[in-house]
């Protein structure tokens, strides 16, 4: 599984080769990057760059299409569409922050516990996993929501959830193999404890490839939480979330394209910034993976 | 071959039982009482007894879950609580509409993917080949419901060309054999049926099928190119052979190997991407009504869905193992 | 090679155009056939056996109850039995029935065929008894009482034509419940045919007769000649199952379906601007609205219960959030007998709103809580989140501060309908048997023997005044008595201001402009079919 040939491909000796330079050096990257900086500006900036509130309404001002005064148009409330994806931005990121680190969280927890304790840990541990990735990750997702309630908070973690699979079978791969190196032998017959072993020697190592699947997966927990709330298991209004703009744009398919069209944009192009980060950083760790450039 | 199915097959019994666990409890974390759920507004105290009985939710919980996981392989999920259904009838509704979407998305997938990624490989470095790659890239990253939506705008509203969702055009009934609607217009031999069933189903599964179709292309050129720079393909061209037959012949039995774990990587996100499809189409699958189920707070129909197409899920995923060791008996898994 | 195939294919795409071209299949039929599209299959057709909507459908034509509802309201006629008295003490009900009349498969109908099949609601020894059959849907017991708690009807048969019933306790109501469709007479010949379980093999006494069901695609009924309620004026009718709704609008457009069941409002224009199309429109057997807490907080005092109904405009919220597929509420569904005409809902009116709360002692408002749920029901079709946010930005403008709290539905119920809540929550209810009693009396009523609300009344109203009209109307089974007790009840509450009344959902079908005598029921059934004439 490529899962896997991460882990295989990431060992102490290469990271050092994972330098800030060689990064930028690789063109899909740098572009990658650039994007992504654009978004997180368009965020955290987002009150300088449109002068429009959100999720103010103007039923004087609805539905009119882009225009000089409304670079994106207005939706059936009236609400400039520019800023609300600008807005948007912000709760991508957030979502993609708090996805993704429970994801983490959770993976390392799990796949630690499991490659290091090994044998019935092990087992017991990823016929769970297994359970959990026996799920189309929409219908999972759809069961935490069905327990929790629909919302943004609840629609994050069931996609944090879904994603923890993969994090543990990472982390585990890579506890497995470090296990065995001669410095861990090493220091267990200095006697060290479990938790010291762990804490030095084995955290420290899963620290880049838990980066790289967490750059790798951002972008598609984006996606795929904007995927909840347009079917009403996210966000909800006035939230501009842009997963829910496509949901109320979708009635206003024929005679107003636009309200639909532009958080989709957004979402695509976030999420190409982060693939192609995702996608250099691989490249650039092992690029067996990749095959011919 | 033999000793890996049964491996397998043995490996399916405690994931699918797994699978039933967690859809079981996973209902019981709901907030409230599941009775009073079936009962709605109404129901005086003695009404609650009976239907708690009648549940058999007076008793222990590991007696509850038997009774599910007996009801569940008899096909018996309850009754809805919205349409007051039973649950495994609306599931037979649906089922063969979310099939034959994913079967229709997952053949113009492989196609064009395959089509796509041999042809850049085929040519590297072209213009064909780079347009080719930025067009995966886009596709890999399109969310599926925008590309659903930009499609339905574009070939529906504008151009006019297809159908806006449903599946049949309204006055058409087909009877129903399978319950898919283009399979049945075939299977009864009734020409106004396929042609309309087909219109219906070429923008759901262009929109669904988009994402794997680029992943397709992505891997299927870098195998290609792998593969055509063996030393048997060198041979092969050495000997004078066509180069159509190269590729054909020898090169893409090679390149298919990694597609079709692609494939399987891929089923997952057919699947929930069928979800939002449906919707968007309007659709009466697998995917619509489990939204609906859930945003109704319909817990045996949700309890149902989920179970059904996770089992879908795990023997679709099984197939396609199955598959790869036919193609590679070589592989061994661990 | 490949040319052969490039001329076959183009050879199938010339008879597949002109195939399409011939259009759908023509029906040339002598016979008057009606076809009604509906969204879902029957589920089964045994009256006593299932609740779902469209079996009810179907069943509506198959079968006649003891008493049947009269043509377009849910007033209560004669039925299987032409005349029936009630003892002076309201508890003893004895039917008459008519003579001559045959069950559809030949068995007779007379006091001992219907007391056989009315035997399997309330006798446990009955092998086919139903209220304990596993995987049934029954109002059995709502109709009856209950075995287990010694609340059963008594079932006597007279003579051959006449049956008698003694109840418990008085209850008019009773016979509201025995007309609803679940109570649907079957022929005990076919229940004992088909093993207790004659639910795909209905057979009635009842203006159609079951001819086939074929799962999900359609199912069919023929008329009966002899029906003692007049021969059917058409020949057929064919139940065609559409799960699309813009599927099932085309059709009837098209005339492949005369009638509708269902309308949703994004299509009433449509209909309404098609000649050839009519709207049917009828306020529902349903209540929605926002219920306040009687006995605790402010809204202990009248004033700022009626303050509130002032301070919410109803017909905005109706509009704007329900799209006009509501009418507005004064406590009690127009559609129903009883129905007060001389009341009105409350007017929007800020000023009288805030005279009224300083009235009762509250100038500068009052903060309080509500409790809403986010899904859809079918007296609320947009969910109870937006219905309370709408009332919030209202109850501002008079001062007073709502904090909405939602819940998920499951856990909504429990503190709605279990706990000492305070404050608003968003409350509502469909009707059962087209009975005021089972609106007034089970939504409002205070149970004086047990010294606390009625189930139902989650609002915990108390007014004896208004117990005593609901308890004599169920006493007494003068229909005109009933009505005047029930007027009487309804501008009570209406005064009284349990709720904010916000609404009633609107039952609508749509039909061919060539459908006469076609008219709706408040109970949403094909009752009176044999009405119905295709021009």
């Amino acid at each position: 599984m490529a899962t896997d040939v991460v882990a295989v491909g990431v060992r102490r000796r290469r990271v050092a080769a994972l330098s800030w330079r060689r990064l930028f050096s690789h063109s899909s990257f740098v572009v990658g990057a650039a994007i992504v900086a654009g978004v997180v500006a368009a965020a955290l900036l987002a009150p300088l760059v449109t002068s429009y509130n959100p999720i103010e309404q103007s039923f004087r001002d609805q539905l009119l299409q882009p225009s000089r005064g409304h670079l994106f148009g207005t939706d059936e409330f009236g609400r400039d569409i520019f800023a609300r994806v600008v807005y948007g931005a912000r709760i991508a990121l957030i979502v993609g922050v708090v996805a993704d680190g429970l994801a983490a969280v959770l993976g390392v927890a799990l796949g630690v516990l499991s490659g290091y304790f090994g044998r019935r840990v092990d087992a017991v541990l990823m016929r769970i996993v297994d359970v959990v990735l026996a799920f189309p990750y929409l219908l999972l997702a759809m069961i935490v929501v069905a327990i929790l309630g629909p919302s943004l908070i609840n629609a994050m973690i069931a996609i944090g959830i879904v994603y923890t699979p993969q994090f543990a079978r990472v982390v585990r791969g890579v506890v497995l193999q470090i296990k065995e190196e001669d410095f861990v032998e090493a220091a267990r017959a200095e006697g060290a404890g479990s938790l010291r072993i762990l804490g030095r020697h084995i955290l420290p190592n899963i620290l880049s490839p838990i980066i790289v699947m967490a750059t790798l997966t951002v972008g598609y927990m984006i996606v795929e939480t904007a995927g909840l709330s347009f079917l009403g298991l996210g966000a909800s209004p006035p939230t501009p979330e842009w997963g829910s703009m496509l949901a109320t744009g979708r009635s206003f398919m024929l005679t107003a394209p636009w309200i639909a069209t532009f958080p989709g944009l957004a979402i695509l192009v976030t999420v190409v910034g982060f693939n192609l980060i995702g996608d250099g950083l691989r490249d650039l760790l092992d690029p067996r993976l990749r095959g011919r450039q | 071959m033999l000793r890996f199915l049964r491996w397998r097959l043995l490996q399916l019994g405690p994931v699918l039982l797994g699978v039933s666990i967690l859809v079981f409890f996973g209902m019981h974390l709901i907030p409230g009482d599941v009775a009073q759920l079936l009962l709605g507004d109404k129901g005086t105290d003695a009404d609650l007894q009976r239907m708690r009985h009648q549940l058999g939710l007076d008793q222990p919980v590991y007696i509850q879950y038997f009774r599910f996981l007996g009801g569940a392989l008899q096909g018996d999920f309850g009754e809805s609580i919205r349409t007051r259904q039973p649950v495994i009838w609306e599931i037979e509704q649906a089922l063969p509409v979310t099939v034959e979407l994913s079967l229709a998305a997952l053949a113009f997938a492989v196609v064009a993917g395959l089509l796509i990624g041999v042809l850049a490989a085929r040519f590297p470095h072209s213009a064909l080949d780079t347009g080719s790659m930025v067009g995966v890239l886009v596709g890999v990253s399109m969310p599926v419901f925008w590309t659903g939506i930009l499609l339905l705008i574009v070939f529906g509203g504008i151009l006019g060309w297809l159908p806006l969702g449903g599946v049949l055009d309204g006055s058409l009934t087909v009877r129903r054999i399978t319950g898919a609607p283009l399979l049945d217009g075939v299977l009864t031999g009734s020409w106004p049926i396929v042609w309309s069933a087909g219109r219906h189903l070429v923008l759901p599964a262009l929109a669904l099928g988009a994402t794997a179709m680029a992943a397709i292309a992505r891997m299927a050129r870098s195998t290609m190119l792998d593969v055509l720079g063996l030393d048997f393909i060198r041979t092969a061209r050495a000997k004078g052979l066509a180069e159509r037959r190269v590729v054909s012949r020898h090169a893409l039995r090679n390149a298919l190997l990694p597609v079709v774990t692609l494939v399987g990587l891929q089923l997952g996100l057919l699947l929930s991407g069928a979800v939002l499809t449906e919707t968007i189409f309007a659709l009466p699958g697998l995917g619509r009504l489990a939204i609906t189920s859930v945003l109704a707070r319909d817990y045996p129909m949700v309890q149902g869905v989920v179970l059904i197409a996770a089992v879908v899920f795990v023997v679709a995923n099984l197939l396609v193992d199955v598959l790869y060791v036919y193609l590679d008996p070589r592989v061994r898994y661990q | 090679m490949k040319r052969v195939g490039l001329w076959v294919g183009l050879g199938l795409l010339i008879v597949g155009l002109i195939s399409v071209g011939r259009g759908g299949p023509a029906e040339a039929q002598a016979q008057k056939t009606l076809v009604i599209a509906i969204g879902a299959d029957q589920t089964g057709m045994d009256p006593q056996t299932v609740q779902n909507n469209e079996s009810g459908f179907v069943m509506s034509t198959i079968f006649d109850s003891l008493v049947n509802y009269r043509p377009g309201s849910s007033e209560v006629g004669p039925g299987l039995a032409e005349s029936w008295t009630v003892s002076p003490d309201g508890k003893v009900f004895t039917f008459k029935l008519r003579h001559g009349v045959k069950f559809h498969d030949g068995t007779p109908m007379d006091a001992r065929t219907v007391a056989e099949d009315l035997d399997r609601a309330i006798n446990p020894n009955n092998p086919c008894f139903v209220p304990t059959r596993k995987g049934v849907d029954t109002y059995d017991e709502f109709t009856f009482g209950s075995v287990k708690d010694n609340s059963v009807a008594k079932m006597t048969v007279l003579d051959d034509f006449t049956l008698r019933f003694t109840l418990p306790d008085p209850s008019a109501p009773f016979l509201s419940s025995l007309a609803m469709i679940w109570q649907g007479i079957m022929s005990p010949a076919a229940t004992k045919q088909y093993n207790c379980d004659a639910g795909q093999h209905p057979v009635g006494t009842g203006p159609f007769k079951f001819v086939e069901a074929v799962r999900n695609d359609h199912i069919t009924v023929e008329a009966n000649p002899n029906y003692w309620g007049g021969r059917p004026k058409v020949d057929r009718i064919i139940f065609r199952i559409v799960p699309e709704s813009a599927t099932r609008m085309l059709m009837l457009e098209r005339n492949d379906a005369q009638i509708l069941a269902d309308v949703p409002p994004s299509d009433y224009a449509r209909v309404q601007n098609n000649k050839a199309l009519q709207l049917y429109k009828q306020a529902g057997l349903t209540i929605l609205g926002v219920a306040m807490s009687n006995d605790l907080g402010p809204f202990k005092d009248r004033r700022v219960r009626q303050a509130m109904n002032y301070a919410v405009d109803k017909d905005a919220i109706n509009q704007g959030l329900y799209a006009g597929a509501t009418t507005a509420s004064q406590g009690m569904p127009p559609v129903l007998w009883g129905y007060n005409k001389s009341v009105a809902p409350y007017p929007y009116d800020v000023a009288k709103a805030k005279a009224l709360l300083a009235e009762a002692g509250y100038p500068n408002g009052f903060s309080t809580d509500m409790m809403v749920y986010a899904n859809p029901r079918g007296y609320n079709p947009i969910g109870g989140a937006k219905l309370g946010e709408a009332v919030q930005s209202y109850l501002t403008k008079v001062g007073v501060n709502v904090k909405i709290t939602q819940y998920e539905w499951g856990a909504y119920l429990a503190r709605f309908r279990r706990q000492p809540w305070e404050g608003f929550a968003i409350a509502g209810w469909s009707g059962d048997n087209g009975d005021p009693d089972n609106f007034l009396g089970d939504l409002f009523e205070w149970d004086i023997a047990n010294g606390r609300a009625r189930t139902n009344n989650t609002s915990r109203h108390h007014s004896p005044a208004f117990d005593r009209l609901i308890r004599d109307a169920r006493r007494t089974t003068d229909q005109t008595k009933r009505a005047a007790l029930y007027e009487q009840a309804n501008k009570l509450l209406h005064d009284d201001a349990a709720w904010v009344f916000m609404n009633h959902t609107n039952q609508v079908r749509a039909a061919r402009a060539n459908v006469k005598g076609f008219v709706l029921n408040p109970l949403q059934m094909f009752f009176n079919m044999e009405l119905v004439s295709l021009e």
